[in-house]
């Protein structure tokens, strides 16, 4: 039994140390010089640290635009996901309504349909009313990929706070919408800042349809996935590193979160 | 407290209205697009334009291949690392993490981590020629190897995309009651028993809504497979998006959309019948 459970343990790390790898490998590739990318045979351990990769990269033309507008379209979606998702959320915690199943149904079925192909009826609408090629229309397009997922996960963190907190509230004289904000939200607001925290990522890692609404202002993925074929490997390497960099953070910082998430997210 | 019959409705309100407008309505429009002339009038063209298209056939062709490989390779990888969790102690919440980093990372950037090791001159082939095993810089990401090809893809889309699987297993482990095991390893139940009879049995709920989740992503699969081959391995959704861009035909596009759209739906509506009945045979 204990020969079994360590090598169990072995395995696990195994395991581990192979899912650290690619990101290790692309790591050591854009942390070097330029010419490392085409050399043979390579080293899989780091040879000379060099920020010539990584430099060029952030200094070719259009580069920082991506980035910014990457930026944007992740914090636009960000607020429109919380701010649309947070109050249906409330409303699924803390009233029974009619039709309350309908707009459930409504929710999961987001789920059965993948959601970034629904961009290429809309490119036509976005032309005439001028949101093509925007950041405001990736965004909107990036927070219908978002919202199914922050409503549900707000929904079940306002369940987590006892209603009695808030009726307590109400008895010493606070209206609704002071009880909410002196009572409710403060105890939501980390699982509230993991929630949006997530929807940053989805807009910031979406490849489709940022590729499919723009043309001049693309967004990071779209920029790179537009250059894959003409551009040098050491560019493609330095551009995938830096589209994983905030990731690593990001999930570092919402791990706590991302069980409870998603398994009430998919009950 | 007499507005609280207005009160959820007004709450929920901007979510629906913005649902309505950014998911239901390009839903209609994208069948509308891709069955109707711009001048309105009903028509097959698009559909057979597409179905009569060189790379239809193959796109769908390479796109089933993956999700029938990726799919229950994952589903079978992330119950096997659920399972490791359960059974570590210390560290549990750093291999979490860990296993956990692809969920963050764009589809593009797994590709591209990838080619860095699969590349003629990447950091797989400078292992087997340190190994002695090839010569020289050895192309496996060509036409020319459509098995090496899939390979990698499968292989960069399990490292990717396992991590949603896994996420939703754990959850669905963390709501097992411990009583259950601990009852029966006090009647003697090995642990292999264990798992066959309770673990999964009560797993199911989460292992079906993983299973399709997965299975529409992976109908999805597209920047993972362009960033690694280009357009050496047409799929479905590479090809709405060639149409879409180089092409310039929305229609033939939407036509693309549309059905990648039916063969979700469609697989998930077996899975739910598949499973319901199994459900029913087991009680």
């Amino acid at each position: 039994m204990k020969q079994g459970s360590r090598a169990l343990v072995a395995f696990a790390i195994l395991l581990a140390v192979c899912w650290l790898v690619p990101i290790y490998l692309i790591g050591i590739s854009a942390l070097g010089p330029k010419e490392a990318a085409t050399a043979w045979p390579k080293s899989l351990l780091p040879t000379t640290f060099s920020f010539d990769t990584m430099g060029f990269f952030l200094r070719y033309t259009g580069v920082w635009t991506a980035v910014w507008n990457s930026v944007v379209v992740a914090m636009l979606t960000m607020v429109f996901a919380v701010l649309l998702g947070a109050p249906a959320g409330y409303a699924l915690a803390r009233y029974d309504f009619r039709g309350q199943t309908v707009y459930r149904v409504l929710i999961v079925m987001t789920r059965a349909f993948p959601l970034a192909i629904l961009a290429l009826p809309l490119v036509t609408r976005f032309i005439s009313v001028g949101l093509y090629d925007t950041q405001l229309g990736v965004a909107l397009v990036h927070t219908a990929l978002a919202l199914p997922f922050s409503i549900l996960v707000s929904s079940s963190l306002f369940m987590g706070i006892p209603r009695e907190l808030e009726e307590a509230a109400w008895t010493l004289g606070c209206t609704r919408v002071q009880a909410f904000m002196k009572v409710v939200l403060p105890l939501a607001l980390p699982g509230m800042a993991a929630t949006m925290i997530f929807s940053f990522v989805i807009s910031w890692n979406e490849v489709f349809s940022a590729s499919v609404l723009t043309l001049n202002n693309r967004t990071l993925t779209a920029f790179l996935f537009a250059s894959l074929e003409e551009s040098p490997l050491h560019f493609r390497y330095a551009g995938g590193f830096f589209l994983i960099l905030p990731s690593l953070i990001f999930i570092f910082v919402v791990r706590k979160y991302l069980f409870s998430m998603w398994g009430i997210s998919n009950r | 407290m007499n507005d609280s019959g207005r009160t959820p409705y007004v709450l929920i309100a901007p979510s629906v209205v913005f649902l309505l407008v950014l998911f239901i309505w390009p839903l209609a429009e994208t069948a509308l697009m891709a069955l109707r002339t711009p001048e309105g009038a009903w028509t097959g063209q698009y559909i057979a334009k597409m179905t009569s298209d060189l790379n239809f056939g193959v796109a769908l062709k390479n796109t089933l291949i993956l999700v029938a490989i990726v799919v229950p390779l994952q589903m079978v990888v992330a119950l096997a690392m659920a399972m490791m969790l359960q059974n570590i102690g210390r560290g549990r919440m750093a291999l979490l993490y860990i296993w956990t980093i692809p969920l963050g990372v764009s589809d593009l950037a797994a590709g591209l981590a990838w080619l860095a090791i699969f590349n003629d001159r990447g950091y797989f082939n400078s292992l087997l020629s340190s190994l002695g095993l090839i010569s020289g810089p050895t192309s496996w990401l060509s036409y020319n190897n459509p098995v090496a090809l899939f390979v990698c893809v499968i292989v960069a889309e399990i490292w990717r995309a396992t991590a949603i699987v896994l996420v939703i297993l754990v959850a669905g482990v963390q709501m097992i009651p411990k009583e259950y095991n601990e009852a029966a390893e006090v009647f003697g139940a090995r642990p292999w028993t264990r798992f066959i009879r309770i673990t999964l049995p009560l797993l199911k709920p989460s292992l079906q809504s993983a299973l399709i989740l997965r299975t529409v992503l992976a109908f999805e699969v597209f920047a993972v497979v362009y960033a690694l081959a280009g357009r050496d391995l047409p799929v479905l959704v590479g090809e709405a998006y060639n149409w879409q861009g180089a092409y310039q035909n929305t229609h033939v596009a939407s036509a693309y959309a549309l059905f990648i759209l039916l063969v979700s739906i469609g697989t998930t509506l077996v899975y739910l019948r598949v499973l319901r009945v199994r459900r029913e045979t087991l009680s």
